[in-house]
């Protein structure tokens, strides 16, 4: 077997305040993913290189970084899509905790905002009122694929480029109100939320979200623009407007 | 009032690779740029520089419906009174806004491409002016009329002068009003007024399946927004070089 040259790993090393690339040799084996690249540079080389990462398995979603720039989680990246030289950073979206780790917390504090799924008091106390149909299902459980890698916030330009963390939640969290306000047992008019803090308006369907997404989740497709026509049906129809006056709702 | 910085620590910009395309970042966004400005001056020729469209039985999509007005013994544009609806349609598609934000305003150029510094911090998005791309239904209604209008024309040009007769023109309406279609009833905001918009699926199967059906074509509605485009180019310069005779006047034309 012909002997492969060893991989050249650039990792940020550094915190908060700055850093540097650091560049790691790292033998290639076969199968391998960035994930074991750095985990075999952190066991051999640089024992306080700090990376977060749990599953290994592309279902916790922890060891979200950036490949070459992209976002993308470490494990789900085989290093023969990459060639001899890959380069590791943190979220550019998040601020650095160390090397590649990054406070992901603004995101907890963003689904503290939304209300929490909601029946109608009827639905409550009503047992038959809990069996759903299987097409009602499948649209909830597509939303419900989220493993929360934000790797959509990440690469989302509105938080990424523009730091408009203060007027728009973002994609995961639109999912999040996309799988509340399409459920057909929440009672709560979400869309007030959606066009004021939430800012569904300040995404322009660049679709990168729904291209980094790990899950193959339709973010923009069937989260998002769904969203804004709700909100269009609410705000910017005055046909629907017109008719909801005559019909005295 | 947020108090999370808004990035990490700043370092030398790398060159960003996407691992789910082989192709340089700048190339999609240069290809959409270089072929809308081609295609809306195109239209704008065909718009105040022609004064119709039509050869025989064939009717240009441009002057669809036809309407002849002299206002003041000028006669207004004939497809004037038909483009704003395509460019309304168009231009607040879902689809069609990827492609502007992306190639014209750099919003980004390419997914986790830094931005240009110049656009700052006061992004607002489709909160500002853009927030009128939330009538795209609106254009969607306008659109739908202006179909009914191509269809006819489409299968009315079978039957010229008493007799049914075909030739590549016809084949070309009947390519562009089909493309066309799966363009328009791909649409986001009809998929939204078809059944998405109701949060129990299964309470119509009438709206459902009406909802299936536009999501079918919606799945690839940037590939029908791209090849109705080239149909529609294709249809008018076949009948416009027809018109000018550069094209032959033969049975099969």
């Amino acid at each position: 077997m012909a002997s492969v040259s060893p991989l050249q790993l650039s990792v940020f090393r550094g915190d908060a305040e700055g850093g540097e690339m650091v560049t790691y040799s790292v033998p290639v084996r076969e199968g391998m993913v960035v994930l074991d690249a750095v985990l075999w540079a952190q066991a051999n080389l640089a024992p306080d290189l700090a990376v977060r990462w749990n599953c290994k398995a592309a279902k916790c979603g922890s060891c979200a970084a950036e490949v070459n720039g992209f976002p993308r989680l470490l494990c789900k990246s085989p290093v023969a899509d990459y060639g001899e030289e890959i380069s590791v950073r943190p979220m550019a979206a998040f601020p650095v905790v160390r090397d590649l780790v990054t406070d992901v917390s603004w995101n907890y504090e963003v689904n503290q905002r939304i209300a929490p799924f909601t029946p109608s008091e009827a639905d409550r106390d009503d047992p038959r009122a809990w069996r759903m149909q299987q097409v009602d299902v499948e649209r909830a459980i597509e939303f419900r694929k989220c493993i929360e890698c934000f790797l959509c916030q990440d690469v989302c330009h509105v938080l990424r480029n523009h730091g408009r963390k203060d007027a728009y939640f973002g994609p995961r969290f639109m999912v999040r109100m996309a799988s509340l306000e399409m459920h057909p047992k929440d009672s709560l008019d979400r869309r007030p939320q959606l066009k004021g803090e939430a800012g569904v308006g300040y995404c322009n369907i660049t679709k990168c979200c729904q291209e980094v997404c790990p899950e193959h989740i339709h973010i923009t497709d069937n989260a998002i623009i769904p969203l804004k026509e709700r909100m269009a049906d609410e705000y910017f129809d005055p046909v629907r407007s017109l008719l909801r006056r005559l019909g005295g709702r | 009032m947020q108090t999370v910085p808004s990035a990490g620590p700043k370092l030398a910009r790398v060159p960003v690779r996407n691992p789910y395309s082989a192709l340089p970042n700048w190339l999609y966004p240069a290809l959409v740029a270089v072929t809308l400005t081609a295609f809306a001056l195109y239209s704008a020729w065909v718009v105040f520089g022609n004064s119709g469209g039509r050869f025989g039985p064939y009717l240009s999509p441009f002057y669809s419906p036809e309407i002849t007005l002299r206002l003041g013994g000028f006669l207004v544009p004939p497809a004037l009174w038909v483009a704003w609806a395509p460019l309304a349609f168009r231009a607040t598609c879902y689809y069609y806004r990827k492609a502007y934000f992306r190639s014209f305003f750099w919003h980004p150029r390419s997914c986790a491409v830094p931005e240009p510094r110049s656009h700052g911090s006061n992004y607002r998005g489709e909160t500002g002016f853009w927030a009128l791309n939330n009538l795209h239904r609106f254009a969607l209604y306008a659109i739908t009329v202006q179909m009914a209008f191509l269809w006819f024309d489409a299968l009315a040009q079978f039957y010229y002068q008493g007799a049914f007769r075909v030739g590549l023109g016809s084949l070309l309406m009947i390519v562009n009003v089909v493309c066309l279609s799966g363009y328009t009833f791909g649409c986001h905001a009809l998929r939204h007024l078809a059944g998405g918009r109701s949060d129990c699926f299964s309470c119509s199967r009438v709206r459902f399946r009406l909802w299936k059906g536009v999501t079918v074509l919606n799945v690839r509605h940037d590939r029908w927004a791209w090849v109705s485009l080239f149909t529609v180019l294709g249809t008018d310069l076949y009948i416009r070089l027809l018109v000018l005779g550069v094209l032959p006047h033969a049975p099969w034309a």
